[in-house]
C-alpha cells in the first residue's frame, strides 16, 4: 500500500512537443492518498489512460516525478513498482489454468510453490474462483477474465495500488453491477489504493471516495461525487457530471451581480472581482432553475419525461436552458420566466468557477 | 414439415456447382483411377488388372525410397522453415515505415515463379561460376551440388528455405499483430520473463496461424516438384528424387501408365492422411 504522488508530471508523445497542445497531459500535481479508492473520470482522449500508465510504469513522463510513499519510482519498471493493473479487455494466459494464471506472478518471483499454494486459494476464494480452479482460463466468461486479471495482482502481498483501465467495458450489463460491488467489497476488506478509470460517471460516482475529473489533459476537480455535483469548479465538470448536466450561459457583470441578457441573476456566490477581459458564465444546474413569477423570460421548447422528472427545454433568445421539474407536476404553457436557486448557481471566469 | 413441398427445378440450380466439382475434381480423378486398375498399351485397348499395380507400387523399393527422400525433405524443411519464420517475425519492426519495407521484401521470393527459383539457384549454385558455388569453395569447402548428392540436398534445402520460409515469417507476423498491447503491459507487470512471454502469450496466440502454415508448407513441400526438378533434375542419381519428380519419371519417362496412376493415388491418399492427422491433433489440443 502506499501514498502516489505525481509531482510536475507532464507527457508528449511527440518527441519535440512545442505548443500546449502537443502535451496529451498538461502540467499537474496530484496526491492519491494510502487507501483510498479514486476514480479518474473523464471523457474519451482525455488523457486518463495515459495517467494510468504512468503510475503502473509502461510509460515513462516527458517531465516530473511520480513518487510512492515519498521514494521516486519514475525510472523503475513496472513489475518493481508492485502494482496491479486490469485492463478494459480481459488479459488471461489461455494455455494456463486458472490456478496457473494466479500463481504465475509469484512464480516469475520465484516464490515457493508451498507459500504460493496457499495464496492462490485465498485469492480465489476471495474472488469465488475456486470451482474454476482447474479450468483453463480461456474457457471462462469475460467477468471470469477479469476476475482473473485482478486476481493476479491481488496475489502478490505487497501490492502498493490496483488500477483498473475501463474493466467492465465488456461485461454484460447485468454483471457489471455485481462486479462493482465486489471491488468495493474488496476495496474495504484489503484497503489498498485503488485507481479506476472510466468515462461512465455512475460508475465513477458509485465506485469511488474521490473522483478526479480530467478535460483535454488536464485535471480539473478532485472531490467526493457530492462536491462534483454541487460545486463544480469548471463548466467541463458541470457538463459531464449531471444528467442533464449544468446549464451554462454568458454573462456581464455590474459590481458584484451577475446579468444574462441584461436580467439580474442574484447569487451567493458573486465574483470578488470583476471579470477584466474574460469570458464570463453563469452555471446552474437544471436541478435548481425552477419557474417563477418574473425573472427571465423563456419559451418552452420541449419536455421530456425522464420517470421520476421531467426535463424541460427552454429558450431564451438563443440560448437554451434545461429545468427539471418533478414527476407530474403542471407545466405552463408556451412562455414563463424561470429563476436560479442563488445557493447554486455560480459565476465561471474562462471556464474555471470564481469566489 | 408436412407443408414442405417437392421443388425439382431446384436441381438446375445446383447444376452448375455439380458440374463444375466434377469437370474440376471428380472426373481426371476418375480417369487416374481408370488407369490404376487396367493395363493398356495405346489404342484405347484396356485389361483389367485389379489391385495388381497397388500391390507393386506399395512393394516396390524404388517408391519406398522416394517417399523415405521426400518425408526427410519435408521434415527438414519444417523445422527450419517453421522456428526460422517465428524467429524472423518476432525482429520485425511493429509501427512505422519500416514495417512496409518489411514485408515488401519479404514477399519478394514468394512471387517468383517456382522454374524462376530453380534456375536462378542452379545458376548461383554453380560451383565454376555461381556467387554461392564460388564461396563456398573458397571457404575450403569441397561442394558440387551437380556431382555430390550431401551438396545438392543442401542446396535444395537452402533454396526452399528461402523461397518458402517468408510465408511462415508473413503468417506468424499477422499473429503476432493481433495480439493486443495489454498482454504485453500485463506480461510487464506480472514480471514475465521475454521467454515466458514468447510461451504463454505469442505462441499460444500464434497457433492457428501456424497450423495453416505448417499445412500449407507440407502440402507444398510434399509435392514439390519444379523447383527441385530445374536445380537437380533428381540427382546426381536418384538422390533428390522426390515423388513428384519419380512419379513423371514413371508416367512420362517410362510410360507405365497404370503403376503411375497407382501411385498418384497412394500419394493422393498419404497427403490427405498426414493433413488429416495434423489437423485433428492441432485442434483436439485446442478443445482441451
Amino acid at each position: 500500500m502506499a501514498r502516489i504522488s505525481l509531482q510536475d508530471l507532464r507527457h508528449s508523445y511527440l518527441d519535440v512537443p512545442r505548443t500546449e497542445d502537443d502535451w496529451a497531459l498538461k502540467r499537474m500535481n496530484v496526491e492519491w492518498s494510502d487507501g483510498g479508492a479514486y476514480a479518474l473520470l473523464g471523457p474519451s482522449g482525455c488523457g486518463k489512460t495515459t495517467l494510468l500508465s504512468i503510475i503502473s510504469g509502461l510509460l515513462m513522463p516527458t517531465e516530473g516525478r511520480v513518487l510512492f510513499d515519498g521514494g521516486d519510482v519514475t525510472d523503475i519498471p513496472p513489475d518493481q513498482r508492485n502494482i496491479a493493473q486490469v485492463f478494459q479487455f480481459p488479459v488471461v494466459y489461455d494455455t494456463m489454468t486458472v490456478y496457473d494464471n494466479l500463481a504465475f506472478p509469484l512464480r516469475n518471483r520465484g516464490t515457493a510453490e508451498v507459500e504460493l499454494d496457499g495464496k492462490v486459494r485465498e485469492i480465489a476464494a476471495i474472488l469465488d474462483l475456486e470451482d474454476t480452479l482447474k479450468k483453463r482460463a480461456s474457457g471462462l466468461t469475460a467477468d471470469g477474465k477479469q476476475k482473473i486479471s485482478l486476481g493476479r495482482g491481488l496475489v502478490r502481498s505487497d501490492v502498493n495500488a490496483i488500477l483498473f483501465d475501463e474493466p467492465l467495458t465488456v461485461i454484460d450489463p447485468h454483471l457489471k453491477w455485481i462486479l462493482r460491488s465486489k471491488l468495493k467489497e474488496l476495496h474495504q476488506r484489503i484497503g489498498t489504493t485503488m485507481i479506476y478509470v472510466t468515462h461512465d460517471q455512475t460508475e465513477a460516482l458509485t465506485f469511488a471516495d474521490q473522483v478526479v475529473v480530467m478535460h483535454e489533459g488536464t485535471v480539473v476537480q478532485i472531490g467526493t461525487p457530492v462536491d462534483l455535483f454541487e460545486r463544480p469548479k469548471h463548466t467541463f465538470v458541470g457538463h459531464f457530471i449531471g444528467s442533464p448536466g449544468m446549464n451554462v450561459l454568458p454573462c456581464t457583470l455590474e459590481g458584484a451581480t451577475p446579468y444574462f441578457d441584461g436580467v439580474p441573476v442574484p447569487t451567493e456566490h458573486p465574483a470578488p472581482g470583476n471579470g477584466g477581459t474574460e469570458r464570463l458564465e453563469i452555471g446552474v444546474r437544471p436541478e435548481f432553475v425552477s419557474f417563477a413569477e418574473d425573472g427571465i423570460p423563456v419559451e418552452i421548447v420541449r419536455f421530456s419525461d425522464a420517470g421520476r422528472y421531467q426535463i424541460v427545454e427552454l429558450r431564451h433568445g438563443e440560448h437554451l436552458i434545461k429545468l427539471l421539474a418533478p414527476e407530474g407536476a403542471a407545466l405552463p404553457s408556451e412562455t414563463a420566466h424561470v429563476r436560479f436557486d442563488p445557493a447554486h448557481t455560480r459565476i465561471y471566469a474562462d471556464g474555471w468557477m470564481m469566489g | 414439415m408436412t407443408n414442405k413441398k417437392a421443388y425439382p427445378k431446384a436441381w438446375l440450380f445446383v447444376l452448375p456447382v455439380v458440374a463444375l466439382v466434377a469437370f474440376n475434381a471428380l472426373i481426371p480423378l476418375m480417369t487416374v483411377v481408370n488407369y490404376s486398375v487396367q493395363e493398356t498399351f495405346g489404342n484405347n485397348v484396356f485389361f483389367w488388372e485389379g489391385v495388381k499395380w497397388f500391390e507393386q507400387v506399395l512393394n516396390s523399393e524404388r517408391f519406398h525410397a522416394s517417399l523415405l527422400r521426400q518425408l526427410t525433405f519435408t521434415g527438414i524443411i519444417l523445422s527450419i522453415e517453421v522456428p526460422l519464420g517465428i524467429a524472423i517475425a518476432l525482429t520485425m519492426p511493429t509501427r512505422g515505415i519500416w514495417v512496409s519495407v518489411c514485408l515488401v521484401l519479404m514477399a519478394l521470393p514468394l512471387l517468383i515463379p517456382w522454374n524462376v527459383v530453380g534456375a536462378m539457384w542452379n545458376i548461383f549454385a554453380l560451383p565454376e561460376i555461381g556467387l554461392l558455388g564460388q564461396i563456398i569453395n573458397g571457404m575450403g569447402f569441397d561442394y558440387n551440388f551437380t556431382q555430390q548428392p550431401l551438396s545438392a540436398w543442401f542446396t535444395t534445402i537452402l533454396m526452399d528455405v528461402w523461397h518458402w520460409t517468408s510465408l511462415v515469417v508473413l503468417l506468424a507476423y499477422a499473429g503476432l499483430q493481433s495480439i493486443p498491447d495489454a498482454y504485453y503491459q500485463a506480461a510487464k507487470i506480472d514480471g514475465a520473463s521475454g521467454w515466458a512471454v514468447f510461451r504463454y502469450i505469442q505462441l499460444p496466440k500464434m497457433k492457428r496461424v501456424l497450423t495453416i502454415a505448417i499445412l500449407l508448407r507440407f502440402m507444398d513441400s510434399f509435392m514439390i516438384y519444379t523447383e527441385p526438378f530445374v536445380l537437380t533434375g533428381g540427382g546426381p542419381g536418384n538422390t533428390t528424387t522426390f515423388l513428384s519428380i519419380d512419379l513423371v519419371k514413371i508416367a512420362l519417362g517410362q510410360f507405365d501408365l497404370g503403376p503411375a496412376a497407382a501411385m498418384s493415388l497412394v500419394y493422393f491418399l498419404i497427403v490427405l492422411l498426414l493433413c488429416w492427422v495434423f489437423y485433428t491433433l492441432m485442434m483436439r489440443t485446442e478443445e482441451q
